[in-house]
């Protein structure tokens, strides 16, 4: 990967985390600067999504700069029969920046390595999504104080849940205790596991939901588990009330504990949980204009905040 | 090694020999190595009898010398191969085959939605465990087995 795009969380080291993380505490002070102004950044957006390219273009408004691009690959030349490399290099010579998301999976490494302007991946197929886990990593120090030696729980679908497997990579530099909540469908794949051994992180596994760990945890991450992701659907039909969470199972848990889920929320939080102060999911959500003003100014190496 | 097998490996003139193939392995190291489209004299055997791997494979090529990255090409699927390069009859020179850290354009990624799988474009893999011949798709992250490898 040439200069200095931001495909994966993998390439973070602890140092970068926590000045992305310091950034992102500044931008959320003061969002609005001028420090783009001149500069234009193109989105695009071969798969659509709306909340994390309204979240990429509010960072690029607030800071000044002008955004072009396109939200699905279809009014895209890629329907056309582009190749990737073709469309990048085209708009290499309008953009600063490009922030892109796409179905495929190694297509922002890619994207990097065809282009001398940086590339933000805003998410490639199920491979990765930090500007998420940078959001996610903003919103646990925040709320903790601190990432190290925290308590994080992670519940639903553990096998295909993008967020999960690129939290844990971020989190491995605090010496984080995991658990892992989950059916045994969608239960933490050995390759992820096979990471926290490598790293000394300690977890443990659960199939139950219950208050007792819900008590001693710090950040309940909650995903949803879907049924299109099971292959036993008799096993989806008796799991599918089993990990959702209701206002009642935080009767005791820790002062300090903070609901995060990646949205969107279907019916794993009960609707109950959103009065609690301890949910802090939408909170989280608009975290992320900050970590992605942070990650833009890093990508550009503008570093005078 | 046995006086049958010296023989069979200084009946080249000039050339190398590739021994200690694994005998699963041995047709795909004769494409990887593209013998197919070469015009020199080879002579393959297979199912040979190894006291080191119970059945072996071995391939002799008269007047064809390898560069380092061509013959670690193979390393992938036989780790243990020893290269002989022959010249006037004699061994001059025997050496394992060595996996490369990286492995450029040779192997598909077996994962549908890679990008490599869709665009026009090379394929990368780092080689992540020299012993077991695992090795990681350096676009999308997938980890592929020795066994579960296609090559391009």
């Amino acid at each position: 990967m040439k200069n200095k795009s931001f495909v994966s969380i993998d390439q973070c080291s602890k140092e970068e985390i926590i000045h992305l993380l310091d950034n992102a505490a500044k931008f959320e002070a003061h969002p609005n600067r001028k420090i783009l102004e001149g500069k234009v950044v193109a989105t695009l957006f071969f798969e659509p999504s709306t909340r994390t390219r309204l979240s990429f273009e509010t960072a690029v408004n607030r800071l000044g700069g002008r955004i072009i691009g396109f939200q699905d690959a279809s009014t895209s030349s890629s329907s056309k029969g582009e190749t990737l490399k073709d469309t990048i290099k085209m708009v290499s010579n309008y953009a600063d920046l490009i922030v892109m998301r796409h179905h495929l999976e190694g297509a922002a490494l890619y994207a990097s390595e065809v282009t001398n302007v940086p590339i933000i991946n805003a998410g490639d197929g199920a491979n990765q999504h930090p500007s998420q886990t940078m959001l996610d990593l903003y919103s646990i120090r925040k709320t903790q104080g601190t990432l190290k030696n925290l308590v994080i729980t992670m519940v639903g679908d553990l096998k295909y849940g993008r967020t999960v497997h690129s939290l844990l990579v971020g989190m491995s530099h605090f010496n984080p205790t995991f658990h892992f909540i989950a059916p045994e469908e969608l239960k933490m794949p050995e390759a992820q596991k096979d990471f926290c051994n490598d790293h000394q992180l300690s977890y443990t596994e659960h199939t139950d939901f219950t208050t007792d760990i819900i008590n001693q945890t710090d950040i309940l991450y909650m995903t949803r588990v879907q049924r299109e992701r099971f292959t036993d659907l008799e096993e989806y039909e008796r799991v599918k009330n089993v990990y959702i969470l209701k206002n009642e199972m935080l009767a005791h848990s820790k002062d300090n504990l903070r609901i995060l889920h990646p949205l969107p929320r279907i019916n794993e939080i009960a609707q109950d949980v959103d009065n609690n102060p301890k949910a802090y999911y939408f909170q989280q959500a608009g975290n992320g204009l900050f970590a992605r003003q942070a990650i833009i100014c890093k990508v550009l190496g503008i570093d005078t905040l | 090694m046995s006086k049958t097998k010296e023989l069979q490996v200084a009946a080249l003139e000039n050339g190398t020999a590739i021994d200690h193939i694994p005998a699963d392995q041995l047709f795909k190291v004769a494409d990887l190595l593209g013998l197919s489209k070469l015009n020199n004299l080879i002579t393959i055997g297979y199912n040979l009898r190894s006291k080191k791997m119970g059945r072996k494979g071995m391939i002799k090529i008269a007047d064809k010398f390898f560069e380092d990255d061509e013959i670690s090409r193979i390393a992938l699927v036989a780790p243990k191969a020893i290269l002989n390069v022959i010249r006037d009859y004699e061994v001059v020179e025997k050496k394992p085959v060595t996996l490369p850290n990286e492995i450029k354009g040779l192997v598909k990624c077996n994962n549908p939605k890679c990008i490599t799988n869709n665009e026009p474009m090379a394929t990368s893999f780092h080689v992540v465990d020299k012993t077991r011949g695992v090795i990681k798709c350096h676009y999308c992250g997938r980890i592929i087995e020795k066994d579960e490898i296609i090559i391009k």
